[in-house]
């Protein structure tokens, strides 16, 4: 149901294509289709309104020019625009002159507040520091308790008592000075915005705890209350930036976007998953992209580079495109994606894959990727490199070996080479191939219009934004093209 | 009734998180009832826009089904919504009522999740059986049920593990924890998607995903003590037949109500000043 904008620009591109300018109607028929999709995305009226009319502004009377077209243009404008509204950079935390850093964070019930503590501290960790967490949500059954478990997980002392919240965060912070902690996180329990007493309480931590920053946690998933309840903490908290959660799922987070724009506050982190290690320092740019219905293409270069090398990603990456991948570097990819988190996360950073690949999830449970690597490693060297000399003797050999059944050999072998037809399509669809491939439509490319980010990978070959033709025109992969999840037994 | 009026009606739905088709579905109609009852007031027109509403959600039997020894009612939805506290609240309305009630705590991943669950059973006077940490929950909620049928419990409230609905292999596991829940003595009598109320238009996909997996035989809408209105149920009901059967409305043990369509309705058009 949730169609990408550039779906959405299909129908006016055809009516408006070979003119040389935008008119004003024809801005205005984008600017409905550019309303739809932000309201589909849960983007307040009132923000979508504002946008509006910077786009108008900007679109009125564009010349068409070079090698984008009118759609193209306006999706760049609105991918600029959007981009700008969520803060234009990326933040990044500061620390006192004089330890800890105090962190406190607040939201609504069920936002994420306890997981996001536990994962921010571990983040603090990574970056060297020693973070301790303080439980101040006392009203939650057993908050305090979750945050210990996640805390030994993570080797992050807990300070918690069972006195009264405002008192919890002044032991805290006291305690975490006496063990010389450089960085203190403060969970609180969840509130309403239209509580008084318990706002009132969240205020009165902050004024004890004096926080450096004051972390607003939001669901990816909220509607339109999302700026309500932002503005509300806002004004008793003053916010330094958001974390947004739940970004796994395929809520465009919209809600996120409206109160940056209406809270003036940047997304500082973003959390991806349910491991603590799904979390990362939020990129404004991407999720302008979801919020259109478009790929993330640089966060999973990104993620990709944290894991590998960055060569061997670059190597991986451009071999994966051009569909030469060998069942080696297929195992290897199997064991880097396990490195790297869970697997619905990555793929749902493709574009065109994120309705696709949901399945992909199933297929790389633990298990069943140890079997695929029994088969690999059972293979010779050259049966890995061209699979299609594998005959009858040579399965039952490789069954043999790596203890598995000979229907599974064939079906590795098949979903592999799926799997490949499906990596060279999405290779396909960079700009380089195009016109080979779907030569005479004139489509062009859509290159890369998102704010120049990190992007220590140069190599753009088949990484870039797909045109906008292809977004709305092909599906992606055929849906029955990689049915991983089916097949294996799960045992 | 002129064209802002129209639009400030459209707006007021689309922030309560109706959502758009549902939203233009509505005002159409009701714009076609103005022309043929000659309504012209804006007092009658929000009438009529109240009663399309309605109509839409009215007529759904609300009543948890009952039959099962035990009857099993299972909680599922993504994270953070509130299962755990509504079974809380839930447990605590049924004992009152006089049935003997059994929690299954099925929520084996989040840390602590059966701790904050057994502090409900507690206060409610549910008996509480639970695994380890990690355990299958499937085989946890079994075990419950077993248990309360041995006993001759009426009812087991089945907690499940908070997911993301994109995630294949979690709402494999939630599937089957739904026929295990029905595999033994038991019967699962009712199947309760939980949504927060402050949740957009991704309900509507969570809704289908879940029920998908689940077959859910109703909604529990939460936190609608607070701002938001939670119109997305509209949306849900209208396209999956799914009905909204209970409300939460804080952290008490009162705090759960029936669903009442008028309220409901009447809510979707008001407006909260925060604290």
């Amino acid at each position: 149901m949730f169609e990408g904008l550039s779906s959405r620009f299909e129908g006016i591109l055809r009516k408006i294509r070979g003119r040389g300018r935008l008119g004003p109607e024809d801005v205005e028929e984008f600017l409905a289709e550019i309303r739809v999709a932000l309201i589909e995305a849960d983007v307040h009226l009132d923000v979508i309104r504002t946008l509006q009319d910077r786009i108008r502004d900007r679109a009125i009377g564009v010349e068409v020019a070079g090698a984008l077209n009118p759609g193209q243009i306006v999706v760049k404008i609105v991918l600029e625009e959007l981009t700008a509204v969520l803060g234009g950079e990326t933040f990044r935390p500061a620390y006192a002159s004089k330890p800890p850093t105090v962190v406190l964070l607040a939201g609504l019930q069920g936002s994420g507040k306890t997981t996001t503590a536990a994962k921010l501290a571990r983040w603090y960790k990574g970056q060297g520091r020693n973070p301790m967490l303080i439980g101040a949500d006392l009203l939650r059954p057993a908050a305090v308790e979750q945050l210990r478990t996640l805390g030994d997980r993570i080797n992050v002392p807990v300070f918690s008592d069972s006195s009264d919240p405002v008192s919890v965060a002044r032991a805290g912070l006291a305690e975490a000075v006496r063990l010389g902690r450089d960085v203190v996180i403060c969970d609180t329990a969840g509130r309403l915005a239209i509580d008084e007493d318990l706002m009132a309480e969240v205020a009165e931590i902050s004024d004890i705890l004096q926080p450096h920053h004051t972390f607003l946690v939001v669901d990816a998933m909220t509607g339109q209350d999302a700026v309500t309840t932002a503005e509300a903490f806002h004004a008793r908290l003053g916010l330094d930036a958001l974390i947004i959660t739940k970004l796994d799922g395929d809520a465009r987070g919209g809600a996120a976007l409206s109160i940056t724009e209406v809270v003036g506050r940047p997304i500082a982190f973003a959390s991806t998953g349910e491991a603590v290690e799904d979390f990362e320092l939020f990129h404004p740019d991407r999720l302008a992209g979801r919020i259109l219905g478009m790929g993330d293409v640089e966060t999973l270069i990104e993620k990709a580079e944290e894991t590998f090398a960055a060569e061997e990603a670059e190597a991986a990456a451009v071999r994966m495109l051009d569909g030469t991948f060998t069942l080696d570097d297929f195992l290897e990819q199997l064991r880097a994606l396990r490195k790297m988190g869970s697997i619905s996360s990555i793929m749902g950073m493709v574009p065109g894959m994120a309705a696709q690949m949901r399945d992909m999830d199933e297929a790389l449970d633990e298990r069943r990727i140890d079997r695929i690597e029994g088969i690999i490693n059972s293979m010779t060297p050259a049966e890995r490199l061209a699979p299609d000399v594998i005959d009858g003797s040579r399965r039952a050999r490789i069954a043999a070996g790596s203890g598995t059944q000979v229907g599974e050999i064939n079906q590795l072998v098949k979903q592999f080479r799926e799997m490949r037809k499906m990596m060279k399509q999405m290779g396909g669809r960079g700009p380089g191939r195009r016109k080979a491939s779907r030569g005479g439509k004139k489509k062009g490319r859509g290159g890369r219009v998102t704010a120049p980010g990190p992007a220590p990978i140069d190599k753009k070959k088949g990484l870039s934004l797909p045109g906008l033709g292809d977004l709305a025109g092909s599906q992606g992969p055929s849906a029955g093209g990689l049915d991983l999840t089916g097949g294996w037994p799960s045992n | 009734m002129d064209d802002r009026t129209w639009e400030g009606l459209t707006e007021a739905l689309l922030l309560a998180d109706v959502g758009l088709p549902t939203t233009e579905a509505l005002i159409a109609g009701v714009r076609h009832r103005v022309g043929t009852e000659g309504v012209d007031d804006v007092e009658g027109v929000l009438g009529l826009l109240k009663e399309e509403i309605l109509a839409r959600l009215g007529g759904a039997d609300r009543s948890l089904a009952v039959g099962g020894s035990p009857s099993v009612w299972l909680f599922v939805g993504v994270n953070g919504v509130g299962k755990t506290t509504t079974i809380g609240k839930l447990g605590w309305r049924e004992t009152a009522a006089g049935r003997s009630v059994v929690f299954a705590a099925g929520d084996t991943f989040r840390a602590a999740a059966a701790d904050q669950l057994e502090v409900w059973a507690d206060r409610s006077g549910a008996t509480m059986i639970r695994g380890a940490e990690g355990a299958d929950p499937g085989s946890v909620v079994f075990d419950a049920v077993e248990h309360a049928a041995a006993r001759g419990v009426d009812l087991v409230l089945a907690d499940t593990a908070g997911r993301v609905h994109t995630r294949a292999n979690l709402m494999d596991e939630l599937s089957k924890v739904r026929r295990v829940a029905d595999k033994g003595a038991g019967t699962v009598t009712e199947t309760l998607l939980v949504i927060d109320a402050t949740t957009g238009q991704n309900g509507l996909l969570q809704a289908r995903e879940f029920a998908a997996a689940a077959d859910v035989t109703g909604l529990v809408l939460t936190k609608l003590d607070g701002s938001a209105r939670g119109g997305i149920v509209v949306a849900v009901q209208e396209d999956l037949g799914i009905p909204v059967k209970l409300v939460g409305v804080g952290e008490g043990l009162d705090d759960l109500l029936e669903f009442d369509p008028a309220d409901f309705v009447d809510a979707l058009f008001s407006v909260d000043v925060p604290a």
